[in-house]
């Protein structure tokens, strides 16, 4: 009997897959080229998402995620680490709870090494056909994000590397900063749609393209 | 028509570029520069608008935001319509079509102006109320002729074509007026590198800097703003805001302004390259300091037939001739307290027109713009007021008298004036408005006869509003403002020289609002107080006497202030008034409230992007494709759209919804079951956890199995349910209801949180990483075994168990559960694979009749079964006694888990509580109307008892007719008996109570 | 529209991230079963409800998801201080009686 059912949620076939935005279709018109876009709109779709939790007064604990990740686990509000293995990134989430997306088809293995390097108090939950990533880049990419959440995205407090989950339209979005004019939105699967129509709409007076 | 008084030269408009609009249906022309008001005045329009109440011809008495007449329906076509517009604040645009919003036919001829003559007598405040109040039921008559002829503008009937949204700003200033204290004050903090904001609610920022006389630096007073504004616009962190009002403002500096962004262009947002402008936006502003340099409103004196077309307040006049070269008259008689309104005369001689003469209520005045005067040979008349003007369209005469302010008399012989245009100023009241939004009272100071305003947190009042008006004591004002607004944001003041202004000698000014006629003031011809609400003098007298001693009773009772007008022009006048006849002072009569917003503002900008499509989000679960391909009915399940039905052809959706039915109980059915709340509980104390939280025992649930449960708070009363799978010792799959999703999670986090933070447990949604499809039916298990790697056999896979394995070649979680009573499998799988699995299974489902249902069917099925739904079937007030689920309460559980305590308090114990029941209507064919009462006899007394409702009433194909449950009191002991439900069309309903269980009471079908 | 201390995520956030839940430091008698009626009724159903200075749980719901205090004026909406779970305030509970 086993304290945990673990199992790798991925087909080992290829099957035909649909992320959270396969549905949505722009309803506005989009430029038919990125040149003079205020705003370039792209999903990265099917990326790798965990939930993980744990405490940060255990140092095994902060040790074994830095070591499996190759990234430092950020402790403190809006912490955002990013690179290493896998693409991969983590990010403060709330005290006892990050986020961790990974590359596309690495959550399994990576929540298995997580799982073989931890032990004690936390938890590992796989969340990636729940949710993905909206990323926009260009100019106008503030003023649109102003548009959209109470939460402040001046630079100066907002600078590259920060990220914070926050109201977003009258939804919620984790908001990451990882360039000057490049952000992320993390969206759930359900609100996607509606998030992403909601971003199109608010982009059109900046001229929006919709990049694959 | 020409502009016949537009001056040759001067002004701030663009001669080069004239504009066409049309007033009431006949075309004008104004230039680039002018707003609406000033053109109309340019052409020589007397009359804008009749009166509210009365009817009376009003013409243009302002120049800003107080304008009380001069408000507009505007716009070319129906879907562009915009009421409430003040022409004092419209940009003129080529093509702008406005229209007046009272007069009936039209202001020139206008039918109730009979009616406000007539009424003159018998129309004081509260009229409406006294006259039309009986009988009741000829109101809707009485109304529809008063708006008519009152009207109110009117909104558009077709959709709006435009565009709006909100846009959110943090910043450290924000400063509110861009009049010299606000661009002193910006200019202070902008120099240091903060954020700063400057917004202002006119075309053009200045404010009093355009029209002023003065000189600053050396230089004429708009050349200095000019420079001002182009160093702010050149700071990075400076945004400028024109055209933009801050309306309200709410706690913790919380400042919403309204940013008109294309209507000075057109009625309708142009495009630019084919992308749609927004029209107007909200700027939802968090500042860490606001500066207030809102400056004030000049009062205009109250006298008699003050109201008649010519009749304007003085710092107006300035305006006008200087800043958009309009000369609104011929023939000026300027009535004053002070000295500041000399101006108006000067300004209109230096424009070439007669100033006849000016009437000072002071004795001795001396200030300088009072020896510039004389010095140009204007007839001074002092001690003495304009007690009322004479004409009906147009002023012709003025009477002058001289007067006793603080006796409150006319003291000698009265004088009649020929001339246009009236011009008065009793003073400056400083626009407390947004200060006074939060709830602080304004304060009164005698010094400068007004209220300023009341203390705020956060918020330093600037320049007039904060009672310094003199030019020279404003911009120091507002120097010092922005400068301590930014060491309180935390930043470094940079240095601003404070901007030399050579001094004005200014006589003090003398304390008077309304003046004395020589008639008393209740029968003396009208002496307005409120234009836009035709509040007269005599009205708030009569107030007074019939008992309203409190400012706000007075308020309503007269309707002064009421609206969009808030009181901008006449409340301080009104406060004035009601306080000399209660015998008090103005600080012990005190100010009304003034309430967002400060002028009106579209609907538009409040929804801004939050309508249509957006005005709540829709929530789609992984399928959602599918079910729109094949012809799904939606229905809205909280933010989810769920399938609600799929109708075949031209079946409606009873016919649907009986084929789904029968489909499901004789063959397969599927339905998407993925909004159902999912949490994954992980940690050594989830299985401890459940216990304290459910109601039922999870001690002993093993790995492999499933159970449900029930979701008690603290009273007892059930909030949610559903089933729960141990997937491992340590590691439980939770679902919830589809709306109690979000709550549940919240509701274990606050017991984990705040109770028991020592027990070692993690929650997180997995709602949308899961897709679910249930298959229902007899051949559930035929269809499932030609997909899975899973062994179905009922001896290794029994109800209540679930399993790991692939579907259709994806991993899944197969749980063994069912709500509908049937054999029945639900698959959950990653939801990016959701489609795959999906469409597998209809291409295997053919053969066994496999058919999508909805969440009607899933109604109809689960309530057969007497299966509840959370918030159908409950509503916050019933336990799980009361719902006869004493199976699923663990009565002997070691931790008295939330609610237990509850189930033993006297009221939960009662004999006579509401229980769930069935219902089967003595006719078959009936079904019952959820939510109707049930009584206990046939025979209809009224009152009567009612003992119950009906929570959930379906047609069940299965049985053969319609049934019902419902919450009855003492309904488990009334297994057998008859009960009534009366109905509004006078039909009595008669029903047996039975077993909430109408369908395989044994469970024989779902253990198959 | 307060502006509300997060004291987890260390900075202010938009009152439109939180939800009010209710009055702080309302804990569950330890021993239920041995609690009498009237104090479960206490605890179930009666709250303050000061007129000046009161201690309020609020949940960051678009952030963090912790609950936390708030120490806030009811009539001057002032936020005093906001502090953890677990934690006690500094600043004590007033009331100046019933709304005038």
């Amino acid at each position: 009997m086993s304290d945990l059912a673990i199992f790798d949620v991925n087909p080992a076939a290829r099957i035909k897959s649909e992320s959270p935005l396969s549905m949505s279709r722009a309803t506005v018109s989009t430029l038919r080229l990125p040149q003079g876009a205020g705003v370039v709109i792209r999903e990265r779709a099917f990326l790798g998402h965990l939930v993980l939790r744990g405490r940060v007064s255990d140092s095994a604990f902060v040790a074994g995620v830095e070591e499996t990740l190759g990234l430092s686990l950020p402790l403190k509000a809006g912490g955002l680490s990013i690179g290493g293995k896998d693409e991969a990134s983590i990010q403060w989430v709330s005290p006892d709870e990050w986020l961790i997306i990974v590359a596309s088809g690495r959550e399994f293995e990576t929540e298995t090494r997580l799982r073989a390097c931890l032990a004690g108090h936390f938890a590992v939950m796989n969340v990636s056909g729940g949710q993905t990533v909206l990323e926009l880049a260009g100019p106008a990419v503030r003023e649109v994000l102003m548009k959209c959440t109470p939460y402040d995205v001046h630079p100066r407090n907002f600078p590259v590397g920060k990220g914070v989950s926050a109201v977003f339209a009258k939804s919620n979005a984790i908001i990451r900063r990882v360039a000057d004019e490049r952000w992320e939105l993390v969206v759930r699967r359900s609100f996607a749609d509606y998030l992403y129509r909601w971003v199109l709409d608010a982009s059109e007076e900046f001229g929006v393209y919709v990049a694959e | 028509m020409s502009q016949r008084n537009r001056l040759d030269h001067g002004g701030r408009v663009d001669r080069s570029r004239p504009l066409r609009f049309t007033f009431n249906g006949v075309a004008y022309q104004g230039y680039a520069g002018d707003t609406l008001a000033s053109a109309l005045l340019a052409n020589g329009i007397d009359v804008v608008n009749r009166s509210f109440k009365y009817s009376r011809p009003r013409g243009i008495v302002a120049a800003g935001a107080e304008e009380p007449n001069a408000i507009f329906q505007l716009g070319a076509s129906e879907a562009a319509q915009v009421p409430n517009v003040r022409a004092t604040q419209q940009a003129l645009y080529d093509g702008l079509v406005a229209t007046s919003t009272n007069g009936w036919p039209n202001v020139e001829r206008d039918l109730m102006g009979v009616v406000g003559e007539l009424g003159g007598r018998f129309m004081p405040p509260g009229f409406y109320y006294k006259t039309f109040m009986a009988p009741a039921a000829m109101w809707p008559k009485y109304e529809k002729v008063i708006r008519k002829a009152a009207g109110l503008g009117r909104s558009p009937k077709e959709r709006d074509p435009d565009i709006y949204d909100h846009v959110n700003r943090h910043c450290d200033v924000l400063v509110v007026g861009a009049g010299p204290a606000g661009l002193a004050a910006a200019l202070a903090a902008g120099r240091s590198g903060a954020r700063v904001i400057l917004c202002d609610e006119q075309e053009e920022m200045g404010g009093s800097l355009l029209d002023s006389r003065e000189q600053i630096d050396g230089r004429p007073a708009p050349e200095w703003g000019a420079a001002v504004l182009a160093e702010l616009a050149a700071m990075p962190e400076v945004l400028t805001l024109s055209r933009t009002t801050a309306n309200g403002c709410h706690d913790h500096n919380f400042v919403t302004l309204h940013e008109r962004r294309t209507e000075h262009l057109a009625d309708t947002a142009p495009t630019f390259g084919g992308r749609r402008q927004v029209r107007a936006r909200l700027h939802r502003v968090r500042a860490a300091r606001v500066v207030l340099a809102t400056g004030t409103h000049e009062r205009p004196l109250v006298y008699a037939h003050n109201d008649v077309p010519g009749n304007m307040v003085a710092g107006a006049i300035s305006t006008y001739i200087r800043r958009y070269a309009v000369a609104p008259g011929r023939r000026l008689v300027l009535s004053t307290t002070n000295d500041h309104a000399y101006r108006a005369a000067l300004d209109w001689h230096g424009a070439g027109r007669e100033v006849v003469a000016i009437v000072d209520a002071r004795d001795n005045p001396n200030g300088d713009l009072v020896s510039e005067a004389r010095a140009l040979g204007i007839r001074v008349i002092t001690g003495a007021a304009v007690i009322e003007t004479r004409g009906k369209k147009r002023v012709t005469a003025a009477l002058v008298a001289p007067i006793d302010p603080v006796g409150f008399r006319v003291r000698g012989p009265v004088e009649e004036i020929s001339c246009d245009t009236v011009a008065s100023s009793g003073g400056y009241s400083p626009v407390v408005h947004l200060a006074a939004h939060t709830g602080a009272r304004p304060e009164w100071r005698d010094d400068i006869l007004g209220f300023v305003p009341g203390k705020v947190r956060g918020m330093i009042p600037a320049g007039g509003v904060n009672g310094r008006m003199a030019l020279a004591e404003a911009l120091a004002d507002g120097v010092e403002a922005g400068t301590r607004a930014l060491s309180e944001a935390g930043f470094k003041p940079g240095g601003v020289m404070l901007p030399q202004v050579p001094r004005v000698r200014e006589g003090r000014a003398v304390a008077l609002y309304q003046v004395p006629h020589v008639k008393p003031a209740m029968r003396a011809p009208k002496q307005f107080v409120d234009q836009q609400n035709d509040v007269t003098a005599a009205g708030i007298e009569l107030a007074t006497r019939e008992g309203f001693e409190s400012i706000e009773h007075v308020k309503r009772y007269t309707g002064m202030g009421f609206g969009t007008d808030q009181g901008k022009l006449g409340n301080i006048n009104a406060m004035a008034i009601a306080a000399r006849c209660l015998k008090q002072t103005i600080p012990d009569t005190g100010t009304t409230v003034f309430r967002p917003n400060y002028t009106p503002i579209t609907f538009g900008a409040i929804a801004g992007r939050h309508c249509r499509e957006f005005f709540d989000p829709r929530r789609y679960t992984a399928l959602h494709a599918w079910h729109v391909e094949h012809g799904a009915k939606f229905e809205e399940v909280g933010q989810w759209m769920r399938p609600w039905y799929y109708p075949r052809g031209n079946e409606t959706m009873d016919e649907a919804v009986q084929r789904e039915c029968r489909a499901v109980r004789e063959g397969v059915g599927i339905l998407d079951a993925s909004t159902l709340g999912k949490i994954e509980i992980q940690g050594k104390d989830a299985r401890e956890f459940l216990g304290r939280l459910y109601t039922n025992p999870w001690a002993k649930l093993t790995v492999g199995k499933c159970r449900y449960g029930l979701m008690c708070k603290d009273d007892g009363m059930v909030m949610d349910d559903g089933v729960t799978a141990c997937l491992g010792e340590n590691h439980f799959h939770m679902t919830t209801t589809t709306g109690g999703a979000a709550a549940v999670l919240d509701w274990l986090e606050l017991w984990h949180q705040t109770e028991w933070p020592e027990l070692e447990v993690y929650f997180n949604s997995v709602t949308d990483h899961w897709a679910a499809m249930a298959i229902n039916g007899p051949n559930a298990r035929k269809l499932l075994a030609e997909l899975t790697d899973i062994d179905l056999a009922n001896e290794r896979f029994g109800f209540m168990d679930w399993c790991a394995g692939t579907v259709a070649g994806v991993p899944a979680r197969v749980f063994r559960i069912s709500f509908t009573g049937e054999l029945s499998y639900e698959i959950n799988v990653q939801a990016n694979h959701a489609m795959h699995v999906w469409e597998a299974l209809f291409e295997k489902g053919g053969k066994y009749g496999l058919t999508p249902y909805g969440t009607e069917t899933m109604h109809v099925l689960r309530a057969e079964k007497g299966f509840i739904i959370v918030g159908q079937d409950t509503d916050g007030s019933v336990t799980p006694e009361d719902l006869g689920m004493q199976w699923c309460v663990g009565y002997k559980k070691p931790f008295s888990w939330i609610g237990r305590r509850a189930l033993s308090r006297p009221d939960t114990k009662r004999g006579d509580r509401k229980q769930l029941v069935g219902l089967k209507p003595r006719d078959p064919r009936l079904v019952l109307q959820e939510g109707a009462q049930i009584v206990l006899e046939r025979q209809i007394r009224i009152p009567m008892p009612m003992v119950g409702h009906v929570t959930s009433s379906y047609f069940s194909p299965t049985l053969g007719h319609g049934f019902a449950l419902a919450l009855v009191k003492g309904g488990s002991q009334r297994i057998g008996q008859t009960v009534y439900l009366p109905m509004p069309d006078g039909k009595v309903h008669e029903a047996e109570v039975v077993s909430p269980v109408f369908y395989d009471s044994k469970g024989d079908r779902q253990n198959v | 529209m307060l502006h509300i201390y997060c004291p987890h995520c260390e900075e202010y956030r938009e009152e439109e991230e939180f939800r009010p839940k209710g009055e702080a430091h309302i804990a569950r008698p330890k021993a239920p079963e041995e609690t009498d009626d009237a104090a479960w009724g206490d605890y179930l159903f009666f709250r303050k409800n000061p007129r000046g200075v009161h201690h309020e749980q609020w949940l960051h719901a678009a952030g963090c998801r912790k609950f936390f205090n708030v120490t806030r004026h009811t009539v001057s909406y002032e936020i005093l201080e906001t502090y953890k779970v677990g934690q006690q305030p500094t600043a004590r509970t007033t009331d100046k009686g019933g709304a005038k």
